[in-house]
């Protein structure tokens, strides 16, 4: 068994990379493995509320989120600063999550195996 | 070492399936191995049996064959990234009542378990695009 880090970077919505990341931890946490999932950057904009993506090509990715707690993927971290420089509040997002300070990542990052950027 | 390396960028869209595949060379030439490379995303877009690059350009595709042949390193396409962008192997194609037969030499079509097999089964994991 390894430790898979996937760090979600980017905006939602825009391509297809969010879905595509998602089918990889999806399929990590299938067979499991011990998986955590990093926001920074614009990637806490995944975990916004109040997203409506009918009319984007693909799928509704805050549901997959949702549905990732059912795979045993339960720690989802959220970088503080991109919150704050966002203006958004731990309690805008669609999950609960732990927030981390952007001086404490790297010393996360060296707890996992794999790193899987989005 | 052992590495799993995947490419997640087109070959027009940015310089990380060609900086994968300059280190792929390097570490092969330094003794190390690249048992498995996943192209995943856009980086499904190497593999293009059809893809034809004027005379005097890189050759992206052809390169990717000629180094799975010279070193027998697995290249695996992402079925649910492939099949989305419109490339099918035969067999596939033959399935949904087409006639493609899309993906270069060297490359096969496989699921996201080849890709976790490698990673697991590496000692470092480099992501590309």
């Amino acid at each position: 068994m390894k430790k898979y880090l996937f760090v979600m970077r980017h905006m939602p919505h825009n391509g297809s990379h969010v879905q595509e990341t998602l089918d990889m931890i999806l399929t990590t946490a299938a067979f499991d493995q011990q998986v955590c999932v990093l926001f920074v950057d614009d990637g806490v904009l995944q975990l916004k509320d109040r997203q409506n993506p009918a009319a984007m090509t693909l799928k509704d990715t805050a549901s997959i989120f949702r549905a990732l707690e059912i795979y045993d993927v339960k720690t989802l971290i959220v970088e503080i600063e991109s919150l704050q420089a966002r203006g958004i509040e731990a309690s805008d997002l669609i999950l609960p999550v732990q927030t981390i300070q952007r001086s404490e990542i790297s010393a996360l990052m060296r707890q996992y195996d794999v790193l899987i950027p989005d | 070492m052992k590495y799993a390396v995947q490419v997640n960028a087109g070959p027009y869209t940015s310089n990380a399936g060609l900086d994968a595949y300059r280190f792929i060379r390097a570490a092969l030439q330094a003794g190390h191995q690249v048992s498995r490379v996943f192209f995943y995303k856009d980086g499904i877009y190497h593999a293009l049996r059809h893809a034809m690059p004027p005379d005097d350009e890189i050759q992206f595709t052809r390169d990717w064959s000629g180094l799975a042949e010279r070193h027998q390193i697995d290249l695996v396409v992402c079925i649910s990234a492939a099949q989305r962008r419109g490339l099918l192997c035969a067999d596939e194609a033959k399935r949904q009542g087409k006639s493609d037969d899309d993906v270069a030499a060297g490359f096969r079509i496989a699921g996201l378990g080849q890709w976790l097999e490698a990673t697991l089964l590496a000692d470092r994991c480099i992501v590309f695009g």
